[in-house]
């Protein structure tokens, strides 16, 4: 039987990390879909009408997943955290209640027009329907960010005892909610969700426009793959650089307010001033495999890079180490190196959407097969990267489940048994693999199938075929 | 940046006053209470309907009819199931000792809840997606046994909740379960025949009638049971308003079946609506002026504090009529009978 707070833990990492893939499917298609209804409703191109439809139903299937994952959540501060529920509940139920409120609701109640109801209401209706869809993801986000954000950096509350319990009591509702975390984590999560979208789509698109251009299938449909390619790049070029612009402010904002956070992510753990960005770094010693630079195997690293980066300008400036700090330090490895992973996707990202752009601006955007192929490749690494980037931010606060209030083997529910845990902790281990075997295989099937609307004109795909391309190569036409 | 912000509106007046008291001097703490199993029994009789299609599903063979009741909840079964959410945000909120105790303490219950809900929520997507004969017979299963044990988990669950039982399952747990699962059945076949039209329609009514038949006897059954092994329930069923209520559940049964024969699917809808909310309004009378048996706290200690709760109160009394009208265009926009071409 595994422990129950290790448990506890676990099946939320587990549970989290899943559930997030759905959100961000629905927050990233969320802007898209907008655009798709509003040209649809207002253009005579029917491919439009074709892009609405299958992101539509991209999104659908995001959206029932995630709203089945994310009642788990919402449903474990109770089952796992009761410690903590009741603690905080004061502040953190409040936030997620209005999320149900003003946002999930808003969310799925139109939703069921937005899915089925084009043939049903008016073009006005359904263009609001898109809206609100679209609106009540992004607010689902921003009441939940509140939420996490106040776990963050906490402001306005007290604690007192009572009947022998810590209590946090609410004194400051702006305080509290307009936390200063919050702006940083809502702007670098929203695009990141675009991003991810905008990658998926580009991907999935190029690898449409491969086939066709380079390997000369016959693809019916291809002027919605390349549309959807081209799409796919347009956002590209816009939340790429965003994301790594705020990244780094935000990376800022972290060492500010969650030094211990910002010492694991870069490593550090005796105090120092120009302290190197490693780039990797590798122990001497399998047993510090925890530490990555624990007597430095081999480390490359810019010099002054992580003061420069803390402290927003200066390599001289001081990074206090994690020896330093009272409590014992988070999983050391699986923070660094979540971030250099998250960070170097960052950057691919962003050679990725200029080098699309450059290739579109030169009109060669149909013939570049390499980088058809490093989209096609991409495709899921924006979701991976936004899994990650919540592997830095969750990991890298513990051993505290509100930074500097109340540890998280405080927060598991007392009367939790080991076997209990183990047993739902098996038990979601399993569920949410075949979740996500399900929601795969019925993603590439949606894929595969195509846009909507011209079954009779779809020319089946060839079977499984060799790898190379049956007829003449791109070079050659 | 949003620190200045904070403390420039922290120094206004209005902040300062909703820390002072309850708001207009309202019986908060009650209200909450009330509005609690309100969002309760909204989601039992809005999902509960959706549920009891389920279950009528098991019941046909026919193609047609299982894409009609596909595409009856279709649009709706999301909203729906999202007063669970908001069930569980709002005891979170406003109780937070009561949300962690009793999940905490049905923890396996409260799992068996959430697996059974995954797998109601699936399979419906998953159904549409392929359309080959092993496939859809397994969805449809998988459909059918979310539908009907997620209401019965449910139901298990309150009853533990009235009688204040440390475990998980127990006898009478599973009978207040079942009677959740037969009121699914009255709802969601009064929904299925204001969606359908043709056979579904017709042979669907004999399930509605004994669907109600059944749950007035576990009514019945039920609060029998309870009231065998808690004396403070004892009381409480043979109080004149619980007896009043099962008294209306009577008469709302009788006039279910009634407006069943004469097709008046909207009445027997809301009739069945009526039957609903009446079991929830039980409960919360078995409960007051606990909200917890089980640790014996009661809705005043439950209850958070003064700010977050006129915060609130403020929130809920802008958003849910806000809620209702989306309610009200989801379901005037799809109202009318279901094609079994419509839907996903």
């Amino acid at each position: 039987m595994i422990d129950p707070v290790l448990a506890s833990r676990l099946q939320f990492a587990l549970t989290t990390i899943v559930h997030i893939i759905f959100p961000v499917m629905s927050m990233g298609l969320a802007p898209f879909l907008i655009y798709f209804t509003w040209k649809d409703i207002r253009s005579d191109d029917p491919v439009y009408e074709q892009l609405r439809r299958f992101w539509t139903k991209i999104f659908a299937v995001s959206f029932v997943v995630g709203t089945v994952t994310g009642i788990v959540l919402e449903f474990e501060f109770g089952t796992n955290f009761a410690a903590f529920s009741t603690a905080a509940g004061e502040l953190f139920g409040g936030p997620l209640a209005i999320e149900g409120m003003m946002a999930f609701m808003l969310e799925a109640t139109f939703l069921g027009v937005f899915v089925f109801g084009r043939e049903r209401v008016g073009d006005a209706l359904y263009f609001v329907s898109s809206i609100a869809v679209g609106l009540g993801t992004w607010l689902s986000a921003v009441w939940i960010l509140i939420a996490n954000s106040w776990m963050q950096t906490p402001r306005g509350f007290e604690v007192v005892q009572e009947g022998g319990q810590r209590v946090i009591h609410l004194t400051d509702p702006l305080a509290a909610y307009a936390n200063p975390r919050f702006p940083w984590m809502f702007v670098h999560m929203q695009n990141a969700a675009v991003e991810s979208v905008a990658l998926f789509m580009a991907g999935v698109g190029a690898y449409y426009v491969f086939r066709h251009h380079i390997w000369d299938y016959t693809v019916v449909e291809i002027g919605f793959w390349e549309k959807t390619m081209k799409i796919g790049i347009a956002a590209l070029l816009i939340t790429a650089p965003l994301q790594v612009l705020h990244g780094d402010a935000y990376g800022r904002h972290v060492a500010e307010t969650q030094p211990q956070k910002f010492a694991a992510m870069e490593a550090v753990w005796e105090t120092d001033s120009y302290v190197p960005e490693y780039i990797v770094a590798f122990p001497t010693d399998l047993q510090d495999l925890t530490d990555p630079r624990a007597k430095e195997l081999f480390g490359l690293g810019i010099p002054g890079g992580a003061s420069w980066l803390a402290s927003g300008g200066d390599p001289q400036a001081e990074i206090r180490g994690l020896n330093t700090f009272e409590t014992e330090a988070p999983p050391v490895a699986l923070v660094f190196w979540s971030f250099r992973a998250m960070v170097g996707m960052g950057f691919w990202f962003l050679l990725l959407a200029f080098w699309g752009g450059y290739r579109w601006w030169r009109g060669q955007l149909l013939e570049d097969d390499l980088l058809h192929k490093a989209l096609m490749g991409s495709s899921l690494l924006g979701i991976l990267a936004v899994q990650l980037g919540w592997v830095v931010t969750e990991v890298g606060r513990q051993p505290w489940v509100i930074q500097g209030v109340m540890k998280t083997s405080d927060g598991v529910s007392p009367g939790l048994t080991g076997a209990e845990a183990t047993l739902t902790l098996a038990g979601f281990a399993l569920v949410y693999t075949l979740l996500l075997v399900l929601y795969t295989y019925v993603i590439a099937r949606i894929v595969r199938e195509g846009p909507p609307g011209n079954d009779e004109l779809e020319t089946p795909t060839p079977e499984l075929g060799p790898e190379e391309p049956p007829t003449v190569g791109a070079g050659d036409d | 940046m949003t620190e200045a912000v904070a403390g420039v509106l922290a120094a206004t007046p209005i902040v300062a006053s909703l820390a002072d008291g309850p708001l207009f001097g309202l019986p908060l703490p009650e209200l909450w209470f009330a509005l609690l199993f309100a969002i309760l029994a909204t989601f039992l009789f809005l999902d509960g309907f959706d549920f009891g299609a389920g279950a009528v599903f098991a019941t046909r063979d026919d193609d047609a009819e299982r894409e009609t009741i596909l595409a009856a909840i279709g649009p709706f079964w999301d909203g729906n199931e999202v007063w669970l959410v908001v069930f569980g945000g709002t005891l979170f909120a406003a109780f937070p000792r009561v949300y962690a105790d009793l999940f905490s303490r049905h923890y396996l219950l409260m799992f068996g809840i959430l697996g059974a809900l995954i797998v109601r929520g699936l399979a419906p997507e998953m159904y549409e997606q392929r359309h080959d004969d092993a496939w859809q017979r397994w969805w449809g299963r998988a459909f059918v046994v979310g539908s009907v044990l997620a209401p019965f988990l449910l139901g298990a669950f309150v009853g533990n909740w009235v009688l204040g039982s440390e475990r998980s399952l127990t006898l009478h747990a599973v009978v207040v379960g079942l009677t959740v699962v037969a009121l699914t059945v009255v709802s969601g076949v009064a929904f299925l025949r204001l969606k359908s039209r043709g056979a579904l329609r017709t042979d669907i009514r004999q399930y509605g009638e004994a669907a109600v038949v059944a749950y007035l006897v576990l009514v019945v059954a039920s609060l029998a049971s309870l009231a065998l092994v808690s004396a403070r329930i004892r009381t409480g069923v043979t109080s004149l308003p619980v007896l009043a209520l099962v008294g209306l559940s009577v008469a709302l049964a009788t006039g279910y079946v009634m407006a069943l024969r004469r097709d008046r699917d909207h009445l027997a809808l809301g009739l069945s609506g009526g039957l609903t909310y009446g079991l929830v309004a039980a409960v919360a009378l078995l409960l007051y002026p606990a909200i917890d048996p089980a640790s014996g706290l009661t809705v005043e200690a439950a209850i958070i504090s003064t700010l977050p709760l006129n915060l609130m109160s403020i929130g809920a009394a802008i958003l849910l009529p806000l809620i209702t009208s989306y309610f009200i265009v989801l379901y005037s926009a799809f109202s009318g009978p279901a094609q079994p071409t419509e839907g996903y």
